[in-house]
């Protein structure tokens, strides 16, 4: 379960998450939507333990976070996946490489195990056959899902995405959106999503919570969302849908 | 006012870049060892430093070692003792110019490359994702790029000593009128162990501070592609500096 409790934070001398409350079951798909620039990917931050909150807590399965040292903090992200904004794949190793590495680093598995491992994430997320291609050589969407695989080595029990659906067709996204279904009810990890895409979010939660000026303003399944009276909540949902 | 809160904002950012470095420096000893697991990691370095520096060693340590053949022969000749350059040539060439020279090639061509690779996977999430996935960037990048240095510098150095006291013989034999017997007779009866000991000495310090302050840098690269460039050329004129002044301390401590 994680829970973030009251959790303030000043960024470049602006209130960025003021006072964000929230929980999430285990095993639950919770997708965080807000517009751009209100402190999704900060929030995100403080679970990975990147960033401390200057007040508040933030537990992972009862351990606080802001309260690990380095090495419990490496610890415990072996349980993480997290797929970032940006792919962030080492452009000087290949896709096979890329994926493997959380592998090469943290088991003992023989090389052709390893590579079983791989192959079958990479045919997860609907990649064939540009194992040995860098990531340079490949789209923005593939390299979004090679993120996506290589998150998903280690057997993680908490998934973090942060934006899965930028810069991906809506069909890539469609794709995206029932692979990450999918995958959650294969694995059943804990999964927090951030996005502004709404037909995105709306198709993987379990539950959506709404970000607005460093708060969470709502917290409900996508129908009690779909139906909310918080003129905020009601503008954002609208406002999308107006441009889509 | 302004004028002292900026030199020493400056002065408090130099020494947290001093204290940053020595604690890179430290982690990645830390992970000498796991050594055996990363092999490949600091042999691949170790490669890249060769590939990059040997060409430019060779030139720099030709011309110093005939540079210094063509003054201190000249000078020498005016007092009947040429026949000591090779005394001279060796001894300047091994505790001095082979070490600093060969230091400064490879903190402009490995060590910025260093801090310009680092920087670019800082700034692209690179390092957050080593992070994110467990792998302490100072065992994975940190730790290969010291032990590449630490090998490859006095390597290098020695390479450039032959070198250097070669060309300084063709200069002995060819402008000062010096044989070769005579030449490389004064090199090798007078050469001390403590000479090459120092320069030895020297390319190890070198190797440590080049490879620390280039990772230091390039992991604290701001973010934007001016954040890498900014880190680059900080690595090379830290680097530089520390060369220069190791470079005094360690022969003030030797001699
Ligand atoms: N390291 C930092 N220093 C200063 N300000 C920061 C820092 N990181 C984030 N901010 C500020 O915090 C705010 C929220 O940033 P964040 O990246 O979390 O937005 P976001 O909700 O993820 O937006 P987007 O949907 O565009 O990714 C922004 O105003 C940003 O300028
Ligand atoms: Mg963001």
């Amino acid at each position: 379960m994680i829970e973030i409790k009251n959790v303030y934070k000043k960024l470049g001398g602006k209130e960025v998450l003021r006072g964000i409350n929230l929980e999430v079951q285990d095993g639950e798909l919770m997708v965080i939507m807000g517009g751009s620039g209100m402190g999704k990917s900060v929030l995100l931050k403080h679970i990975i333990g990147f960033l401390n909150p200057d007040s508040g807590d933030v537990l992972v399965d009862g351990v606080s976070i802001p309260g690990c040292s380095r090495k419990e903090l490496y610890d415990i992200r072996k349980g993480y996946g997290v797929v970032f904004q940006s792919p962030a794949l080492l452009q000087s190793l290949t896709i096979e490489d890329n994926v493997a590495l959380p592998l090469k680093e943290h088991s003992d598995y023989s090389a052709d195990k390893i590579g079983e491992i791989v192959r079958e994430r990479l045919h997860w997320v609907k990649l064939y056959e540009i194992e040995q291609k860098l990531p340079s050589e490949l789209s923005g969407g593939m390299q979004k899902r090679a993120s996506l695989a290589r998150a998903l080595t280690l057997d993680p029990h908490l998934m973090l995405f942060d934006e899965p659906a930028t810069g991906l067709d809506p069909i890539l996204t469609a794709t995206i959106a029932q692979l990450i279904v999918d995958l959650h009810g294969r694995i059943g990890f804990t999964s927090i999503a951030v996005s502004h895409n709404m037909s995105f979010s709306f198709k993987i939660a379990d539950r959506i919570a709404m970000l607005y000026n460093g708060r969470i303003v709502a917290v409900g399944t996508p129908d009690e969302i779909r139906g909310s009276s918080d003129p905020f909540v009601h503008d954002f949902i609208h406002g999308i849908a107006k441009k889509e | 006012m302004d004028l002292f809160e900026k030199t020493g904002s400056k002065i408090l950012d130099s020494l947290e870049g001093v204290g940053g470095t020595i604690v890179t420096l430290f982690r990645g000893l830390y992970w000498f060892k796991q050594t055996i697991k990363y092999r490949a990691l600091i042999f691949e370095q170790m490669l890249f430093c060769g590939v990059e520096s040997i060409p430019v060693v060779i030139v720099i340590a030709l011309f110093t070692g005939m540079v210094v053949a063509l003054q201190t022969g000249q000078a020498l000749a005016r007092f009947e003792l040429e026949g000591t350059i090779g005394n001279v040539v060796a001894a300047s060439i091994c505790r001095e110019m082979g070490p600093v020279f060969t230091a400064i090639i490879v903190a402009g061509r490995v060590g910025s490359a260093m801090a310009a690779q680092l920087g670019t996977m800082k700034v692209s999430e690179e390092i957050d994702a080593l992070e994110v996935m467990s792998i302490d960037p100072t065992r994975y990048l940190v730790m290969p790029r010291v032990w590449a240095l630490l090998i490859m510098l006095p390597v290098l150095t020695i390479f450039a000593d032959l070198i250097g006291i070669i060309g300084g013989g063709v200069i002995a034999r060819l402008q000062i009128g010096v044989s070769y017997y005579t030449y490389f007779d004064g090199v090798m009866s007078n050469l001390e162990i403590k000479d090459i000991y120092t320069g030895m000495v020297k390319a190890v310090v070198f190797g440590f501070s080049i490879s620390a302050v280039a990772c230091y840098q390039g992991l604290h690269a701001r973010a934007g592609a001016q954040g890498v460039g900014r880190a680059t050329t900080r690595s090379l004129v830290f680097a530089f500096l520390s060369i220069l002044i190791f470079d005094y301390f360690i022969s003030a401590i030797f001699y």
